[in-house]
């Protein structure tokens, strides 16, 4: 079983489009991988299926960077 | 055509018989058919089990994968065609130019794969599921869009969708900004994926689709007397189009000029044109007007052609009414019998094919006329190419709604 920060990194390499040795933890999908607003969201919608749980929208508006998504995990669902 | 002359420069597309331009030609001058069984979704249930589809496109040399993830096979096919023109016409975008540039590509249906995919998503898993991507990456003005975005196009930005005359329109309007001043290059053309679920049973219901599901190469017809509708086709063309004074200054290759666009409304039913085609009549006439030329000028048409009892008589008719004693000796030919009806797509293709004509001193064949039917009596190139003098060539669209267009294309010497 995968950790849950390999889990959120793997997720956002493939919905950026990203290398996943790109996804630094401290990166911000926006200024450092590129992603527009709809991006983030479709990586919100991506991050709930993977971890079977519904991230609420005002929530989901905070979660600007990777380690965001990985505490945001961990806090909620570890 | 009043004001500047307009030419094409560069050209695109993907079809069922090749993924580039030149492929899709030398298929059409062998009368290859691109039509075949559907093996994208279960079609047991289906009347007709087959179309003319673009299979194994690699979209990989346009789009990068997050790209492409996020927009309907329409556009992607529509963005491809569009990169090959821009690739093909070597045109270069500056500050100087950007904001005279602009785009028309329509497509007629968009982006149904997507709705219907969306539809079962919110059906089976509520509307907090449906992609962020599913507005832009399915709305028909998004070929227009997405191109300007990546060429930084500045210029009008449009597409006009008239079902299976959009591709015609987008290309006669696209010249008129030109030669009117409201731009000095266009790209222009249609897309179309309609080959789904939900698109084969529309058109299916409709009864507009050959059923012949044990013969799909032989079931696009054109004036033969056992046609027995059209074959859904997908692809894209994409021509661009430049103010003839400019694209001669930067050395451009010219294949072609827009001489002459007409349009005309049948206002007679939603689906079926009149017995003795007058509305495609007065499209092909006002071509001809706008372009000053005689109807014995006109040396080859690219029919509309779709292979349904009604659509060819009427064209055919309608020919024999607008060129009187010169329909003789005109070539009247169908591509749609190799690459089916690409809807809003056809319009564009098939303008690139009656370029092509022009280039090649070749009118391309209609397959599968085996025994043309009683009152079609014209030259419609059974078969096999015909090489001949072609001076200005036609191509015809008339679509759902009653909606036509003709577009004449001459040689620059």
């Amino acid at each position: 079983m995968s950790s849950i920060e390999e889990r959120v990194k793997k997720i956002v390499a493939e919905q950026l489009g990203v290398k996943e040795d790109e996804v630094q933890t401290e990166a911000s999908f926006v200024e450092d991988l590129g992603a527009d607003s709809l991006d983030t969201v479709e990586l919100v919608m991506a991050l709930e299926e993977e971890f079977e749980t519904e991230i609420p929208d005002e929530e989901a508006e905070k979660i600007t960077t990777v380690k965001l998504a990985i505490d945001y995990i961990n806090a909620n669902l570890a | 055509m009043i004001g500047r002359r307009v030419v094409v420069t560069g050209m695109g597309a993907v079809t069922s018989v090749g993924h580039t331009v030149e492929a899709s030609w030398d298929s059409i001058l062998a009368g290859k058919s691109g039509a075949a069984d559907i093996t994208a979704f279960d079609v047991s249930a289906y009347s007709t089990r087959f179309s003319a589809s673009v299979r194994d496109f690699d979209v990989s040399p346009y789009l990068s994968p997050k790209e492409a993830r996020k927009l309907d096979v329409f556009v992607q096919y529509g963005m491809a065609a569009g990169i090959q023109a821009m690739q093909d016409a070597g045109l270069e975008i500056s500050d100087a130019n950007a904001t005279r540039i602009g785009c028309a590509i329509g497509s007629g249906i968009g982006g149904i794969g997507q709705i219907e995919k969306n539809t079962e998503i919110v059906n089976s898993f509520g509307p907090r599921k449906i992609s962020p991507f599913f507005v832009p990456g399915s709305i028909i003005n998004m070929i227009s869009g997405n191109l300007s975005v990546k060429y930084g196009m500045q210029g009008p930005n449009l597409a006009i969708v008239t079902a299976c005359t959009t591709g015609t329109h987008n290309i006669g309007l696209g010249a008129r900004l030109i030669a009117q001043g409201d731009a000095d290059v266009m790209l222009v053309g249609g897309a179309e994926m309609a080959t789904t679920p939900v698109g084969l049973g529309g058109f299916a219901a409709a009864r507009a689709l050959s059923t012949r599901n044990d013969d799909p190469a032989a079931a696009s017809r054109p004036w033969d007397r056992d046609r027995d509708g059209f074959v859904l086709g997908d692809g894209a063309g994409v021509l661009l189009l430049e103010e003839f004074e400019s694209a001669k200054a930067r050395g451009a290759h010219i294949y072609a000029e827009v001489s002459g666009f007409g349009m005309s409304g049948d206002a007679y039913h939603m689906t079926l044109p009149p017995e003795d085609g007058r509305g495609a009549a007065r499209a092909m006439t006002n071509a001809l007007s706008d372009a000053g030329l005689a109807p014995d000028a006109i040396d080859y048409i690219n029919a509309h052609g779709t292979s349904t009892q009604a659509g060819d008589l009427a064209e055919s008719r309608a020919i024999e009414s607008v060129l009187g004693s010169a329909a003789q000796s005109v070539a009247v030919s169908s591509t749609k019998s190799m690459i089916g009806h690409l809807l809003g797509a056809a319009g564009a293709v098939e303008a690139i094919y009656t370029i092509l004509a022009l280039r090649d001193q070749v009118a391309p064949p209609t397959i599968n006329l085996d025994n043309a039917d009683e009152g079609c009596r014209l030259n419609y190139v059974p078969n096999t190419a015909q090489q001949r003098s072609i001076r200005h060539a036609l191509s015809n669209s008339f679509g759902f709604g009653g909606t036509n267009g003709s577009l004449v294309f001459s040689r620059v010497s």
